[in-house]
């Protein structure tokens, strides 16, 4: 059973990332967890290993067809005319569509319904679908769409915030948004920040811009459509959200929802870039149902570029007030993103580079103001930590310079000013379980941070920042008040346990999760059990995997769905073993008696004499989030049912020859609640670090004249295994009263503060702020260099000259 | 247009009808159905590709069909003896090298390439030979401590497995 809220790990206790090898093999103990917190064999953990997991582009079908987009070379430009006769005519050609096929309008925000799966009137992006072809082979479907004949007039185009900003220029959306180019405005203000303001004794504005980047998933996006007579359709596509591919196929198709069915293959990674419909999606639909044959649609890697839906750029500006002791009095916090061409999910990123500020630092009067505008690139949407991270970013670099200004610790700063658990915030967020303080000593102490911290010689350095995530959102996309996951679990008479849910596996191993907690409430095996993910048929809805919520939540309705099972056998066998039910465990296939373990039936038994007594075995659970959140509009964004915390120390060298920045070692504490199975747990850490440190020091999403400046891997740098720095991650335990057995988030928190860290370690190494991002070399020989030259800094031997 | 060829793939000798523009990639995934050798970006920059040719790791999207024509090709279906696998895809699963496992097969055959030539690895040679494989989930961490734990048990036989029990 899950301990309460309160019993946050000792931060000087052993981390349970050392491997924990004292599994028993006798009895177990009375109340002991027999799967949960072990490092237990990942759900089919070989198949991975030996190529048999089937991604969707591994899928065959008979007859299947393949299909290619033709995508817009403009911009910013009308569409005259779109004339598909020369390729509808060419040998092994199935079929041809194009914008006027699909009018449809659609959009993953209800507020945003402002793409069509092809350009109709406009196209407002290099990359842009205007129309697509299925053909009997690649080559022939490729050489089909260069046959297709597109008349643009091309219009200038809006490449920056400022451009977008002004209302002198042309606009990209003629019947979305306000004024110019701007697509969402949000004004907030909590408890008159002015008023703390004048209370500060030390007030600091700074400005920040964070750069936009993309997710990179190894896997290309890939769908499978198949159409059958009957008016069924099945498509397979790599998403990370099925149940939203469902809701906008039908609309874009015009199609009754019950008709189509979605199916989410495992993914080769997706970190936010999968978790709306893409064009492709809607593409092979209509080119199936039209050419009567399943089709397949593999993007390039040069299209996944284009289809992005990555990290916004933003420029932040703070103003923040604090006393003496560093605590803070106030904070406005300004934002302006960079969106791309069209909605996505930008308006709930808007309110996320504002809505999470608030925590892991107490601030008692808050404001915030964002602007969302449209320009001429690729849409930007959800990447990992999802609009939370630019501003993170911002916040911690402004902190160590607080921190600076007013001669305190960083680490001593932040302890003080820590939110605490069983509290809310300014801005109406509930905040239960909280080990901030926990993590902030963990990585501190593992690091020996504060005796290093500003003593490290010139060109190393070491720098420190927390940060908090949500546990999934506390509303939905779209407004409802059904379930946000639900799970079926059914047992065999054989003692097998299958588990249907709408989760999907994106390698951050739900299904894995789904088996352990199954397998935990009914006492049996991991390898008992089967996981069916991700498919409209078969599973209840999950929402999808996004906001960090699966654990929470679909680990919550799998819970409670195994439990209904679990009270049926506790029936049978609570009289079979005449032992009051309260007295009864489960645990390595067996319901035994606590108090003398021997006392005891096997699963199986229980399990025929509860079939042979209720009939068929099966449950289903849902968990729908407790009401959250302020009484105020925008008040939907940011309320979670439970929030993670992380610190992370990053210690870094520049070297000042070639002013390469090294990042060494990145530690990272994470309250994650309870570890469902540490070795995962650490894996989304590290992942997490991983992904930050790229778009810390090397990867951008940039353009110029409208033109992607890096649409392949060959350019657009992401980490390799050699400049990757060591990473290591520290698991908080602070089990969440809500969570399942006790867990929260893990997959998106650690992200962040990884950033900020690395920007105040390099400050630490060469006495020169960073505050864009990435920090790459070109730009730290140039700071230094000005530094040098305005006498900020002291100049040593490397430098002269 | 298409000419017949006969390529030695994981120990068997397949005869098949391709074009000579065919890229290994393309042949070992869309004429054989081997759909473990994954596709990631065209470039040979990713390594989700790689398969070994001659025992030696080479990019499969960057290299002609053609071209194996009298080499012994294998790629990750070819790596374990009946049911009997290799220590390194062993070690992937049971240490957490693989998250998403999309460039688990590459990763994999490069550390065999690797532990086949090199036994007894440093951290440093590991990286050095896994620096062509891109992996965008684990942060690398786990896969170098599964080629660790594989190298340690195929010289000395020490147990592979991480997890409890």
């Amino acid at each position: 059973m899950p301990k309460p809220a309160s019993a946050t790990a000792p931060p000087d206790a052993e981390p349970v990332s050392s491997p924990r090898r004292d599994r028993a093999d006798g009895p177990a103990q009375a109340d002991e967890l027999h799967i949960i917190g072990r490092r237990n064999l990942k759900y089919e953990h070989l198949a991975k290993a030996t190529g048999g997991t089937k991604y969707t582009a591994d899928l065959k079908l008979p007859r299947l067809c393949f299909g290619r987009l033709l995508r817009s070379p403009y911009p910013h430009a009308r569409v005259l005319h779109v004339d598909t006769r020369k390729a509808e005519a060419m040998p092994g050609v199935f079929a041809v569509i194009s914008g006027a096929d699909l009018p449809e309008r659609y959009g993953i925000m209800p507020s945003s319904q402002d793409e069509t799966a092809f350009a109709i009137d406009k196209v407002r992006y290099v990359g842009e679908a205007v129309a697509a072809v299925a053909a009997v082979d690649e080559l022939t479907a490729e050489q089909a769409c260069n046959a297709i004949e597109v008349l643009y007039e091309p219009l200038p185009a809006i490449m920056s915030i400022d451009e977008a900003l002004d209302p002198e220029k042309p606009r990209i959306h003629e019947d979305q948004g306000g004024e110019g180019n701007i697509h969402k405005e949000v004004h907030l203000e909590f408890e008159s920040p002015e008023v703390g303001f004048a209370e500060a004794d030390h007030v600091r504005e700074d400005e920040f811009f964070f750069e936009g980047n993309t997710h990179a998933p190894m896997e290309n996006h890939a769908v499978i459509a198949q159409y059958e007579l009957h008016g069924k359709l099945t498509v397979w596509s790599s998403t990370q959200t099925p149940h939203y591919v469902h809701r906008e196929l039908s609309k874009a198709l015009s199609m009754p929802t019950a008709q189509i069915r979605i199916i989410a293959p495992p993914s080769g990674g997706a970190f936010g870039g999968k978790s709306e419909m893409f064009s492709h999606e809607v593409a092979a639909a209509a080119l199936a149902r039209k050419a009567g044959r399943p089709v397949l649609i593999e993007l390039s890697r040069e299209e996944v570029f284009y289809c992005h839906r990555g990290r916004h750029p933003v420029r932040m500006r703070i103003k923040t007030g604090v006393r003496k002791d560093g605590s803070i009095t106030a904070m406005h916090f300004q934002s302006w993103l960079d969106g791309g061409a069209y909605g996505s999910y930008g308006v709930a990123t808007t309110y996320y580079t504002g809505a999470l500020n608030t925590m892991p630092y107490k601030v008692p009067r808050y404001a915030f103001d964002g602007v969302r505008v449209f320009t001429n690139k690729p849409p930007c949407g959800p990447k990992r930590g999802h609009g939370t991270v630019q501003p993170r970013f911002a916040i911690e670099c402004q902190l160590d310079k607080i921190a600076e200004d007013l001669g305190l610790d960083p680490v001593g700063m932040r302890m003080r000013n820590a939110v605490d658990p069983m509290s809310g915030t300014v801005n109406g967020l509930r905040i239960t379980s909280c080990a901030v303080r926990d993590t902030l000593r963990a990585a501190s102490q593992r690091t020996d941070f504060q005796a290093r911290f500003r003593k490290l010689p010139f060109g190393t350095g070491i720098g420190l920042a927390s940060s908090v995530y949500m546990s999934g959102a506390g509303l939905p996309i779209y407004w409802n008040p059904m379930p946000h996951s639900g799970a079926m679990v059914k047992i065999d008479r054989g003692g097998g346990v299958a588990i249907y849910c709408g989760t999907t596996d994106i390698g951050q191993d739900s299904d894995s999760m789904l088996a352990y907690i199954v397998s935990e409430v009914l006492g049996v095996d991991p390898i008992d059990v089967r996981v069916c993910s991700g498919d409209t048929d078969l599973t209840p809805v999950d929402l999808g995997s996004y906001s960090s919520r699966v654990t929470f939540m679909a680990g919550n309705a799998a819970r409670q769905a195994a439990e209904k099972l679990r009270d049926l056998l506790l029936d049978v066998a609570s009289e079979r073993l005449e032992t009051p039910r309260e007295r009864l465990r489960l645990g390595g296939r067996r319901i035994y008696n606590r108090d003398d373990t021997d006392r005891a039936i096997d699963f199986i038994e229980a399990v025929q004499a509860a079939e042979a007594r209720f009939g068929t075995l099966a449950a289903a659970g849902s968990y729908t989030p407790p009401k959250l959140g302020g009484k105020y509009k925008g008040s939907g964004v940011g309320p979670s049912p439970a929030y993670s915390f992380t610190t992370a120390v990053a210690e870094v060298s520049v070297d000042l020859e070639t002013f390469e920045l090294h990042v060494d070692k990145v530690t990272i504490a994470h309250d994650c609640g309870r570890a469902i199975n540490p070795m995962i747990v650490e894996g989304q850490i590290e992942g997490s670090a991983y992904m930050g440190y790229g778009e810390a020091v090397m990867e951008e999403q940039v353009f110029r004249k409208g033109l992607h400046k890096k649409p392949s891997l060959l350019e657009y740098k992401i980490p390799t295994i050699l400049e990757t720095p060591a990473l290591e991650s520290i698991i908080v335990e602070g089990p969440d009263a809500e969570g399942p057995f006790g867990a929260k988030e893990a997959g998106e928190g650690p992200l962040s503060p990884v950033i900020p860290a690395i920007a105040n370690a390099v400050y630490d190494a060469v006495g020169v702020r960073f505050d864009a991002t990435p920090i790459t070399s070109d730009r730290i020989m140039r700071a230094l260099d000005r530094a040098k030259r305005e006498g900020r800094i002291a100049e040593p031997a490397a430098l002269a000259g | 247009m298409k000419s017949l060829f006969t390529l030695r793939i994981n120990g068997e000798d397949r005869t098949l009808a391709f074009e000579h523009s065919k890229t290994l990639l393309e042949v070992l995934r869309e004429d054989l159905d081997l759909t473990g050798t994954k596709h990631g970006c065209e470039l040979g920059e990713c390594g989700a590709c790689t398969v070994l040719v001659d025992g030696e790791p080479v990019v499969s999207c960057l290299f002609l069909a053609v071209e194996a024509v009298g080499h012994d090709v294998t790629t990750i279906e070819g790596l374990q003896h009946g049911s009997v696998l290799h220590p390194v895809q062993v070690a992937f699963a049971e240490w957490g090298g693989s998250q998403c496992g999309y460039c688990t097969p590459g990763m994999i055959l490069s550390a065999v390439a690797l532990l086949e030539q090199n036994p007894h690895p440093s951290r440093d040679d590991i990286k050095e030979a896994l620096a062509g494989n891109l992996c965008r989930c684990t942060g690398y961490t786990k896969i170098i401590e599964a080629v660790e734990a594989a190298a340690g048990s195929m010289t000395d036989g020490r147990r592979l497995h991480a997890q409890a029990g």
